[in-house]
């Protein structure tokens, strides 16, 4: 009963952060305020559990905590796509769906060749492709600043909009297009979610317990991919959100069982970015951005968990 | 790989480097100079030429020795921490020292490259899942991490443009007076020569250079305040080199070994070679403008990387 | 039964199995002896579907591996290798019940769990069934993990090197444990093992592998021969017979 006892007080500070969020405060008219504040509220809804539900995936997959599917290079080639239009097209840029849906296609299209050439030989090894794909992010990243270094200060600051996620400006058609997104792609996954607990165990085991390990695998990163592609695509980087969120639903659950950790990131995830969104907007007004936050303290987390003693 | 071949290549490529540019001076004008292209020679050409010898030598150098002090072949100031430790410590001079001298700049950046190498090296004794290829994500991760740490500084401060295009590897902004912090680097390629056969021992392992009467501990030290240094003067005089310490020190031990005494010299020799390549391949390619040195480096260092793991991949599968 | 037919498998141009095919007979229990490096362990990875071969074909029952339903698979046949480091942090009994995965698709009925308390039963872990692993020692762990597989109730139970690590008392009551699986449940139990006597006190059949290559098969009495052993490692080894028991001599 005590996972049921934890998971309901998750979901208890959840929505009592979001009632906070939608009611206090209210300054200027009702009808104005409220439905922004909502939609806001949706789309940490969204990407805060996409987020929190591709982390955990992937380092169960990955059999490793410390792990994020944000690495793979998604978010320094998102990056390069939005500086790369800000620095051809300037001022006259892309409309907002456009550019939402090509940046979701050009990620796919980055994850479906880097998959390509990591599985087309059998046995090759899951950090080898996430460290292909960190290196191309890396180079990626350098042809990113090689563009800012030129782009004129005014418009430098509209890539620096994009570096960062933000809630505020989400446009409600794209809203409603990830909605669908995420929710075809959870309902595909759910036939996955009974062989989590035994991917945990490791390949050997998985394979031993008839689990299509290659088959699973290989659906499941996909699934990742499209998560974290769409989620960066609607609100910007954040890349250590799930990285938190993960590790913290582990340490907090203490258990095995996916159901209950899923459920456990997802509700921590919101926690972390209503509560983070109500810092950013009432406490330092604006001064600085949610993602830059998440992102601190999701570090220093991290490194929290690499210096403790890890049973990786 | 003959030294013989790599000098040559060096002598060359440093003539073409020197009459290379806007400013056109034709290698037959060399002993008869205008008063302005003397000039040009010096204040520019000169100081840009040496600074790429340095800066490849002694960076590949610095890469040569964390990989034997790691015992990994892919670790390197890219992927330890090193660099982006440096950076935050530049934005934090910044913010704290406005009116800081450059010196002091680098001290402050020199204590934060060095305490994040020495964090790296730590989690690299705690982590105990030692797989080649995983060393370098978690130390590429632990970049990532520090990296938010001075995105989020340079964020508040409006200083995120600037520390990008400060910090952008980048000769061209090289000029007499502005450049002679780069040698600091030389006397610290010389003690790590002289210490060369010492890394080798301490890349054999804690037991192993204990057992042979080594200070192991002191000598890891000395290789990671030569790294860190290095590192920092590079930063501060041309900008971030990406992967050049990872890609050079491989290519050498795969035909050298990895005796110090041995590869280093090379890897100091095709490190200044690599450098000075892609400086003239950045100065040719959209003349009169630049490439960037961060950015040729970065492109085909990544790419003889992922060629790199590629082949070692294929090696043992 | 399972048969090999012509296995071969090779790393970065290096063979490491070169036409294996040998047959394992069912209720019996088979050791693979060798060298280092004589392609045991691959070989038991190959016939197990941890690994894919190069070329030939592995037939469970007549039927080709690959045809196999990974789940009916499964049902059929477990593997353990040795190293059995796990990430997640579990107890005994949930280790033991993933065993019943293949059965239950992790909703475990009562049926289920019976199964699994008769394995826990089986290894004698009752009293530690709820400590974690990280908890005990490295034979209480290997044998919960054998507490696994025979909760897994399959026909075929494979094991590379399971008595890795382990002291003599556990060896023994482990090596004790499968004689028992073959004898009272009519298990087929295949084994890798580095120890010529545990194969030869315990095992119907033998399988000896060098470089490669089967050198050698037969039963206990064909295979603990001076001139068998000699054939596969190599050495003059001397056999004397101790309490009906073929024990071999090769300290010396």
């Amino acid at each position: 009963m005590t996972h049921k006892w934890k998971l309901g007080s998750l979901a208890a500070a959840a929505v009592a952060l979001i009632a906070v969020f939608l009611f206090a405060n209210m300054i200027g008219s009702f009808d104005y305020v409220f439905p922004r504040r909502v939609f806001k509220v949706l789309a940490i809804v969204m990407t805060g559990g996409a987020i929190a539900f591709a982390t955990l995936v992937f380092q169960t997959i990955t059999n490793n905590r410390i792990l994020t599917p944000s690495i793979i290079g998604l978010d320094s080639l998102y990056m390069l796509l939005q500086t790369f239009v800000i620095f051809a097209f300037g001022s006259m840029s892309l409309s907002a769906e456009l550019n939402f849906i090509f940046s979701i296609a050009l990620m796919m299209v980055f994850v479906a060749l880097l998959y390509r050439l990591m599985f087309k030989r059998e046995g090759r090894n899951l950090y080898f492709l996430l460290l292909v794909g960190l290196v191309l992010g890396t180079l990626f990243g350098s042809l990113s600043t090689f563009m800012q270094v030129l782009i004129d200060p005014n418009e430098f600051m509209r890539v620096q909009d994009k570096m960062f996620a933000s809630f505020n400006n989400i446009r409600t058609d794209l809203l409603l297009f990830a909605a669908i997104g995420l929710a075809l792609i959870g309902l595909y996954s759910m036939r996955f979610m009974k062989f989590l607990d035994v991917l945990a165990l490791g390949r050997e085991q998985a394979v031993n317990l008839g689990i299509p390990y290659d088959y699973t695998v290989k659906r499941l990163l996909i699934i990742v991919a499209l998560l974290i592609a769409i989620s960066t695509a609607l609100v910007g980087p954040i890349t250590f959100l799930g990285l938190l969120v993960a590790n913290v639903a582990h340490q907090f659950m203490k258990t095995y069982r996916h159901s209950l950790l899923i459920a456990g990131s997802m509700l921590i995830s919101i926690i972390a970015l209503v509560g983070g969104q109500l810092l950013v907007e009432r406490v330092f007004t604006f001064s600085t951005t949610l993602s830059v936050i998440i992102n601190f303290i999701g570090g220093g987390y991290f490194l929290y968990l690499l210096l403790r003693e890890n049973r990786t | 790989m003959k030294k013989r071949y790599l000098l040559i290549a060096l002598v060359l490529l440093s003539f073409v480097s020197l009459f290379l540019g806007v400013k056109n001076i034709h290698p037959l004008d060399l002993f008869r100079l205008s008063e302005e292209q003397l000039q040009v020679m010096l204040v520019s050409r000169i100081p840009r030429l040496v600074s790429i010898l340095v800066a490849g030598a002694a960076l590949s150098i610095s890469g040569l020795i964390m990989q034997q002090l790691s015992r990994n072949k892919f670790v390197s100031p890219t992927t330890a921490g090193t660099d982006d430790a440096a950076r935050l410590g530049i934005l934090v001079a910044l913010m704290l020292f406005t009116s800081a001298s450059l010196i002091e700049k680098m001290i402050v950046a020199f204590v934060f490259a060095l305490a994040g190498t020495f964090v790296f090296m730590k989690i690299l004794d705690r982590v105990k899942y030692k797989d080649a290829i995983f060393i370098p994500l978690v130390g590429l991760m632990f970049g990532n991490v520090i990296g938010s740490l001075t995105t989020f500084f340079a964020y508040k401060n409006n200083l995120i443009q600037n520390i990008t295009a400060w910090l952008q590897g980048d000769f061209s902004g090289i000029l007499s007076g502005r450049y002679e912090m780069i040698y600091i680097s030389i006397p610290l390629v010389i003690v790590a020569y002289l210490f060369a056969n010492k890394f080798t021992i301490a890349g054999m392992g804690e037991e192993f250079a204990i057992n042979l009467g080594l200070k192991h501990k002191q000598i890891v030290n000395i290789g990671l305040v030569i790294v860190a240094l290095v590192s920092v003067v590079v930063m501060l005089t041309v900008g971030l080199i990406p992967f050049l310490g990872l890609v050079v020190p491989n290519l050498v031990t795969i035909y050298a070994g990895d005796n110090l005494k041995k590869s280093l010299p090379l890897t100091a020799m095709l490190g200044a070679l690599f450098v000075l390549f892609c400086d003239i391949l950045g100065r040719i390619l959209i003349y009169p403008y630049e490439v960037p040195i961060g950015l040729t480096v970065g492109v085909i260092g990544s790419g003889l990387f992922l060629y790199l793991l590629i082949r070692r991949k294929a090696h043992d599968a | 039964m399972i048969e090999a037919k012509h296995l071969s498998k090779s790393y970065g141009g290096k063979p490491v199995v070169e036409g294996v095919s040998l047959r394992v007979e069912k209720g019996k229990m088979t050791s693979f002896i060798g060298p280092n490096g004589a392609g045991k362990s691959t070989v038991l990875s190959m016939i197990s579907r941890l690994l894919a071969q190069d070329s030939g074909e592995v037939l469970i029952e007549g039927k080709e591996i690959g045809q196999w339903k990974s789940n009916e698979l499964a049902r059929k046949i477990s593997i353990l290798k040795q190293s059995n480091h796990i990430n997640v942090r579990l107890t005994v009994r949930e280790l033991v019940s993933f065993g019943r995965f293949p059965y239950s698709q992790g909703k475990l009925t009562a049926e289920d769990w019976k199964h699994v308390d008769e394995a826990i039963r089986y290894m004698d872990m009752q009293d530690m069934q709820g400590k974690y692993l990280d908890q005990l020692s490295g034979g209480q762990n290997q044998r919960a993990f054998i507490a696994m597989v025979i909760a897994q109730n399959t026909e075929y139970i494979l094991l590379d090197e399971p008595l890795n690590n382990l002291d003599m008392k556990h060896s023994v009551q482990i090596m004790k444990v499968l004689r028992r699986l073959v004898d009272e449940l009519g298990k087929t139990v295949v084994l890798v093992i580095h120890d010529i006597n545990f194969a030869s006190c315990y095992s119907d059949h033998i399988v000896a592998l060098k470089e490669g290559k089967v050198v050698r098969e037969g039963s206990v009495d064909e295979m603990i021969t001076t001139e068998a052993l000699k054939q596969i490692y190599e050495m003059d080894i001397a056999i004397q017979s101790i309490n009906g028991n073929r024990i071999c001599v090769y300290f010396t």
